[in-house]
């Protein structure tokens, strides 16, 4: 074995490698560079050990990207039906998408044996067949052994599942309400951390000492273990001298004055004026920069005019501006009401999902957002926040309470209010002029007149949502 | 001798140690004949991006291997599914990827399996040796990235997706069964060049030296192809459509001609893979079985290592039968392996029977000489046809059922008895024989008038396409030719 080493072992190859391996395997394996991470045996044939695993990552995001790109229009399809299902809080998460194989289909020449023709084929594991018996063909779509089989080889894939990251979902979430770019990026931009004061540890750099707890502990400490003090010290002197001086000298007063001294010396020097274990030091832990807090009033008509598209497109300006909130402030409250000729706060199961039937005053969920506005969310410590989605009906003459409502006691309450109007193709064209509407809609206008934070928009698609939050953003950036 | 490992965790100096001993067990004891090896440790992340491109260490940017990852990483994350111990290249250096989470009793047993086994097998295997090019692999590939991203950047994504999409659609077709593409002869070659020149001599002209810089010459006519002195016709029928598509179809471009070479030269790559899959699992199976035992029996490893590495070697050879929940065909390593021990046993220790049906091998006392033989010289349809013993048709309980499509019953027409032995390895080994994919091939091309490409489907007992396939891959047909395309399916 020695000799084949040395025939093949390059000679700069041949420091042995201390590891206490066994004798011949040591012979064997002689390192490159220590710390370096490519072995090379002698012996033939020459192998390599590579350690890849530091190599960068992601080397298949290429091709998710095209794959994503591929299967776009199912991608979104499932991407909205899952926000459809998810909470209004939730959208900023990973998750599991399904889509169909339609568009990503790898078609391949196969055969299809059950069409026509004949074939033999051989299975494993026989218990009770001779030759000669027959055995029923399990119909297609039963789950046999051999339908799961063909459908493998020919239908091939039917739903295909796999996980999307938060970037990607909000990306094709982004696209639909066509966010400008600017927007995207504030929105999935992690907040900023800062730090913050977390109270005093023992241990730190001498920057960061906190002279009044070290101070104040040195101190406890000092009178604790009965450090005399300077003064007791210079006391015990001036007596010391004073008895000194005295005539006739008094041997014993001087020697117990003495020994007193030398003890109050020593106590001093061992009971320091700082000990290490007085010492303290400011402690910080790193925390996200906005940390107020914000409630989010959604309110919503939910009388019989408003269908499903339209409580689709509500909820999609209400996860909007929840993720607009989330990124603002540490934590977001969201306050469902609903309304039809009166109204309640409902969970968000049944402010999506249910149906009532009734007359539909607006004013009603004004009060109801004011009601627990001051029983709950006081503005001192709240950020208020109001969405509002309606189909622009309301009982006459409601409108001009609303008005009032808005004026009087809402609005300077709010930081922001935000009203939609939910149209539908045919009437966005009608009411193309921002002045002609329904009375609710006239009446917000001039509210909007008056006030900065108030923006109202008529919609018809979701790309119409945006706009309604445009000056909420321009001051997020600015 | 001392243990070369204890409990499970490894570091490089412990995998060196293992190496040594396992490779001093193959070439040694076994006799194993391999390409230098090539060790590299992965994460599971980079496991499963090998995964998703065909296994191999680079390949060019495509959707379908994306959604390949987006589907393995799901399945992995969720549990379903554990990732694979290793993956092997067939390269010169082999290369074996390890993956770092493994024990190092799996580490031995994946150097001994992929490291030795495999790549024993790459070697010598008669396919392998003919039609891949293990020195060239990891070169093309390069090149086919970075001919794909040059085509991507020029010519658009969509457009490169368009013609990988068809190219990928017709890869089983775009394979050399039997016979090597024509390369044109030394002498046509220089008879091309030398037209070429005296074309360039007769249309040279003075007047274009005048032009001002930056208008070309007109260019020359196309050179004629070097087979163009035959007719179209006169090379069909051709079983490699996209190697015909590549060289005849009149609409392509010369970059897609060039991808469609890509796409074919890869399917050409791995069309012995597929024909030696129980073979080859087999050999790999046999090879880690016999190397960690002999580690054992010298005390190299200890009892532990041992059990685990039993456990995992039963359950990669577990074999469930046709009515199990869990059955998903015939396990290439479960056949592959018992014919493996099956035919060592005919050598050492054979029976009667084995005299019978086996008289050139049995009892003949080296079983690897007859292994190595059978590694080097067939494959998995042959394999069968030749080795496969009734003693393992009775393990397995093989039975053969006929299939009529009209016929609402199967008919049990062999199972594994006196009678029907012959008859039960003979459907088996036909199973294996790739020529199970649909025959199909270029019947003919109306290249002067409605240009209309007729594929022929010669069917095999009858056996139609699936239509709704056919109509899908068709449509990519049409692509690449740009004009009508059919497809006849007649009884061959």
């Amino acid at each position: 074995m020695a000799a084949l080493e040395a025939a093949i072992q390059p000679a700069s190859f041949r420091e042995r490698e201390d590891s206490g391996a066994p004798a011949d395997a040591d012979a064997l394996g002689g390192r490159v560079k220590p710390g370096h991470d490519v072995f090379i045996l002698a012996g033939d044939p020459v192998t390599h050990f590579i350690d890849r695993r530091l190599n960068p990552k992601g080397k298949s995001l290429g091709n998710r990207q095209r794959f994503l790109r591929r299967a776009r229009a199912q991608i979104r399809e499932a991407v909205q039906k899952s926000l459809k299902e998810s909470a209004v809080a939730d959208l900023a998460k990973d998750r599991k998408i399904k889509i169909s194989t339609k568009g990503t289909k790898e078609p391949r020449f196969r055969l299809d044996p059950r069409a026509a023709g004949e074939r033999d084929f051989v299975l494993p594991g026989n218990k009770q067949f001779t030759s000669g018996d027959e055995i029923k063909k399990p119909r297609s779509g039963e789950d046999g052994a051999r339908g799961k089989q063909a459908s493998d080889a020919f239908e091939g894939e039917d739903d295909f599942e796999f996980t999307m990251t938060q970037d990607e979902v909000l990306d094709i979430f982004f696209e639909d309400l066509a966010l400008p770019n600017l927007v995207r990026t504030t929105l999935k931009e992690t907040p900023a951390k800062t730090w913050k004061r977390a109270g005093l540890t023992t241990a730190g750099s001498p920057n960061q000492i906190n002279l009044l707890r070290t101070m104040r502990h040195a101190q406890g400490r000092r009178l604790a273990m009965r450090r005399p003090s300077l003064k007791h010290i210079e006391a015990l002197e001036q007596a010391l001298q004073a008895a000194e001086c005295e005539e006739p000298q008094a041997p014993e007063k001087i020697a117990a004055l003495k020994e007193q001294l030398a003890k109050a010396n020593a106590r001093r020097k061992w009971v320091g004026f700082i000990d290490p274990v007085d010492v303290r030091f400011n402690a910080f832990t790193e925390q996200p920069v906005p940390t107020s807090q914000a409630v989010m009033f959604c309110l919503m008509d939910v009388s019989g005019s408003m269908g499903e598209r339209e409580k689709d497109l509500a909820k999609r300006f209400y996860m909007l501006l929840h993720l607009f909130l989330k990124r603002r402030y540490e934590k977001v409250d969201v306050v469902f009401i609903r309304h039809t000729h009166d109204a309640q706060e409902v969970d968000e199961q049944e402010f999506f999902y249910s149906r009532q039937s009734g007359g539909t005053i607006v004013s009603t969920a004004l009060d109801k957002m004011l009601e627990i506005q001051k029983a709950r969310y006081a503005t001192a410590d709240w950020n208020i926040y109001a969405a509002q989605a309606s189909d622009g009906y309301t009982q006459t003459g409601d409108a001009r309470h609303c008005v009032e409502l808005l004026n009087e006691q809402i609005m300077p309450l709010c930081q922001y209010y935000a009203y939609i109007e939910i149209l539908d193709e045919r009437e966005m064209e009608v009411f193309a002029s921002e002045d002609s509407g329904a009375e609710l809609w006239r009446a917000y206008r001039t509210v909007a007149e008056e006030w900065d934070n108030f923006a109202t928009k008529r919609i018809a698609r979701p790309a119409d949502i945006f706009p309604v939050f445009h000056e909420l953003f321009r001051k997020a950036e600015a | 001798m001392t243990l070369l490992f204890e409990g499970s965790q490894w570091d490089f100096a412990t995998l060196d140690r293992a190496y040594a001993a396992i490779g001093e067990i193959a070439l040694n004891d076994l006799g194993l004949d391999v390409y230098p090896n090539q060790i590299e440790i992965i994460s599971s992340e980079q496991m499963l991006d090998a995964y998703s491109s065909l296994a191999m260490p680079l390949m060019y940017n495509h959707w379908s291997f994306g959604k390949l990852f987006a589907r393995e990483e799901t399945m992995y994350r969720a549990g379903y599914s554990a990732l694979a111990y290793e993956i092997v290249i067939n390269s010169n250096p082999c290369i074996s990827y390890l993956l770092e989470e493994n024990t190092m009793t799996m580490q031995a047993l994946v150097m001994a399996h992929a490291a030795f086994g495999h790549n024993h097998f790459f070697k010598n295997n008669y396919l392998f040796r003919q039609w891949t090019n293990a020195e060239g692999i990891l070169d093309y590939l390069a090149f086919a990235k970075r001919y794909v991203a040059a085509c991507e950047e020029r010519h658009g994504r969509e457009e490169v997706e368009a013609v990988l999409d068809a190219a990928h659609a017709l890869m089983d077709q775009g394979v050399f069964r039997y016979r090597r593409p024509p390369r044109p002869s030394k002498e046509r070659v220089i008879e091309k060049r030398r037209k070429r020149m005296e074309y360039e001599a007769e249309a040279y002209n003075e007047l274009w030296r005048t032009l001002p810089a930056g208008i070309e010459p007109p260019s020359a006519p196309p050179t004629p192809d070097p087979e163009e002195e035959f007719g179209v016709e006169d090379r069909l029928p051709e079983e490699n459509i996209l190697y015909f598509l590549e060289k005849n179809s009149p609409s392509l471009k010369p970059w897609q001609r060039e991808t469609l070479r890509i796409v074919r030269n890869l399917a050409q790559y791995f069309h012995p893979q597929r024909q030696l899959k129980v073979m080859n699992e087999g050999c790999a199976t046999f090879v880690h079985y016999t190397i960690m035992n002999t580690l054992y029996e010298r005390g190299r490893i200890d009892e532990g290592s041992l059990l685990e590495f039993l456990h995992s070697h039963t359950s990669v050879v577990f074999q469930p039968a046709f009515d199990d929940k869990r059955y998903y065909g015939i396990n290439p390593y479960a056949l592959g392996y018992a014919m493996m021990e099956d035919i060592k046993r005919i050598c050492e220790a054979p029976t009667q029977e084995d005299r019978d049906w086996f008289p050139s091998i049995a009892g003949s006392g080296d079983a690897m000489a007859a292994l190595k033989d059978a590694w080097a010289n067939y494959r998995d349809e042959s394999f069968i046809e030749q080795f496969l013993s009734p003693k393992l048709m009775r393990d397995f309980r093989f039975f053969s059922l006929f299939d009529k499509a009209d016929d609402a019953v199967y008919r049990v027409s062999a199972i594994h008895d006196e009678r029907g032995y012959r008859e039960v390895r003979k459907a088996l080994a036909r199973q294996y024989d790739t020529a199970g994919d649909p025959n199909i091939q270029v019947a003919g091309a109306d290249l002067k008038g409605s240009r209309t490409l007729l594929l022929e489907h010669r069917m095999h007992r009858g056996v139609p396409l699936n239509n709704a396939l056919k109509e899908q891959v068709l449509a990519h047909v049409e692509l690449l030719w740009g004009h009508d395309v059919r497809l006849e399916e007649v009884a061959a």
